[in-house]
């Protein structure tokens, strides 16, 4: 088979969407890992270095390459599968089979997809653009210049429309993840049952403590619970 | 079992053939057996429209004891109607209540062409076995069973997948009109023996190429096929299908 046979094949496409899917997922932790600085209770130095370094590091960078590919490629063959998908019907049935044989958020990820893209643009201009092109105002830390990304999330989330949007793009991550985490490995082959049903528990959990991790911290910030 | 018999009022999709546009038409049943197999209700159906000079409603069927396949009905919603692990043909009156409406559709997939009422055509199905369900043996005698051992938990995860009738309520049931319950059914069947081995990595290639062919759509592990499945074939099929298909096309040129 071709690498274009490959590709192209609906498993395939599957293929990709698992892949960056799971990676996507360790980019989380990562990104939850980091931000959880923000509760370090001072004044955001620990948080300011470890952004930082991520940002000045050639690993981090390359990285962040493989970061943007990974978003592309998911989103790009999501939408053709979702798009392959919906012609597969034809007519629509009168009474549908609904919540009977399968969970809702499992017959909705390019919906929850699409509502993270919305985040996602939004969440680049305010913290990536800033940070990487435009610039942020500096802090000194032991006499040395540090971006102030912290200064920078005080002040976009004193805006309380903003943290409803990132409480809700949170609760779209949960649900996309509650079913995407564990088919994600279905799709890439997993098949021992031994395997699946532990992955299937650690998905939900995953799926409710990182996304409510991200949730607090608009929410902290907006309520003065960093200091 | 007490016999009771039921008034039911049914909403039937009628379509004269795969060009036409389609509709549902309500009938009255009235006097139904609660003994009487779905099928049944329909023969009595339509041997009143028949006897009144109104065309019969047009289903397909054949063995009526749950191992052809044949018997694609979409009930209130569901493929094979409310029962788990049961095709149309057994399923039982006594499975609804007087006065019941009942919303009868064909299987919905552009794959799947309504060719009259709900008579479908899955000649889509037959071409991805001719492209790859099959394995090649010479002729000449045959084998001795015990001469091939293979071991107990593969035998009968081979036969569970084995069980697999190609009836397409998995792919009636799938949002994406997915195949591939079916298609995973039938790989596993024979990924797990050893008479299925040279053609293996043949086989998944050109079955999931033909499958995307005739215009199935991809599998999002929704589970819904699973659930509507009459003989319970389970989604782990569709993920040994993705490691079968991902080392095949890994290895070949
Ligand atoms: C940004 C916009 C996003 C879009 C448009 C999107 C879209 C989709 C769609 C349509 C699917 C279902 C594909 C299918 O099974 O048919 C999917 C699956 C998945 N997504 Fe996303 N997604 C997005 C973001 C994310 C993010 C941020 C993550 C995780 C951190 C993620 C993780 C997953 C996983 C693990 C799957 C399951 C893959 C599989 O079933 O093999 N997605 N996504
Ligand atoms: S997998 Fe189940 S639902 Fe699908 S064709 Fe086979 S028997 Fe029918
Ligand atoms: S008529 Fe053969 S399975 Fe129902």
């Amino acid at each position: 088979m071709t690498w274009k046979q490959m590709f192209t094949s609906s498993v395939g496409k599957k293929l990709v969407m698992g892949f960056t899917g799971i990676f996507l997922v360790l980019f989380l932790i990562v990104h939850v890992g980091l931000n959880a600085c923000i509760w370090a209770m001072d004044n955001g130095v620990m948080f300011n270095k470890a952004a930082h370094f991520m940002g000045a590091n050639v690993v981090p960078r390359i990285l962040e390459i493989g970061l943007f590919a990974g978003f592309f490629l998911h989103i790009i063959q999501g939408y053709m599968l979702e798009m392959q998908n919906r012609k597969a019907r034809g007519t629509a049935y009168a009474v549908s089979y609904g919540n009977k044989g399968s969970k809702w958020y499992s017959r909705s990820m390019a919906l929850l997809g699409t509502l993270l893209l919305l985040f996602l643009i939004f969440h680049i201009k305010h913290f990536w653009v800033p940070s990487r092109i435009t610039g942020l105002e500096p802090m000194l830390i032991d006499g040395k210049e540090y971006h102030n990304l912290y200064g920078e999330m005080l002040v976009v989330f004193e805006n309380p429309v903003i943290v409803a949007f990132y409480v809700i793009s949170c609760i779209s991550l949960a649900y996309h993840l509650a079913h995407g985490f564990q088919s994600a490995f279905r799709t890439i082959g997993i098949n021992n049952p031994k395997y699946t049903t532990l992955l299937e528990s650690v998905g939900y959990g995953f799926s409710i403590i990182v996304p409510l991790a991200f949730a607090m911290m608009p929410i902290s910030m907006h309520l003065g619970w960093v200091n | 079992m007490e016999h009771t018999t039921i008034n039911i009022k049914l909403k039937v999709w009628k379509q004269a053939n795969t060009q036409s546009k389609g509709y549902f038409e309500s009938y009255d049943v009235p006097g139904i057996s609660t003994e009487m197999s779905f099928l049944e209700m329909f023969d009595v159906l339509n041997e009143r429209l028949i006897a009144e000079g109104k065309e019969p409603i047009a289903f397909d069927h054949d063995c009526r004891e749950g191992i052809c396949g044949m018997c694609s009905m979409y009930i209130n919603g569901k493929p094979h109607g409310p029962w788990e692990g049961t095709t149309t043909c057994q399923l039982h009156m006594r499975a609804f209540k007087d006065g019941d409406i009942i919303v009868v559709e064909p299987w919905r997939a552009a794959a799947f062409p309504v060719i009259k009422d709900l008579m479908v055509d899955r000649g889509a199905f037959d071409r991805i076995i001719q492209a790859g369900g099959y394995i090649s043996v010479n002729t000449g005698n045959a084998v001795d069973g015990n001469a091939l051992p293979i071991e107990k938990e593969k035998a009968d995860n081979a036969f569970a997948a084995a069980a697999c009738i190609g009836c397409g309520a998995c792919v009636a049931a799938c949002k994406n009109s997915s195949a591939m319950l079916f298609v995973s059914a039938k790989v596993s069947h024979l990924a797990l023996l050893p008479q299925g081995a040279p053609e293996r990595k043949q086989r998944v290639m050109n079955m999931i190429a033909q499958m995307d062919k005739e215009g199935f759509g991809a599998c999002t592990n929704t589970g819904a096929c699973e659930a509507a499945c009459p003989k319970e074939i389970s989604i782990t099929n569709i993920a040994r299908l993705n490691a079968e298909y991902l080392s095949a096309s890994l290895t070949t040129a």
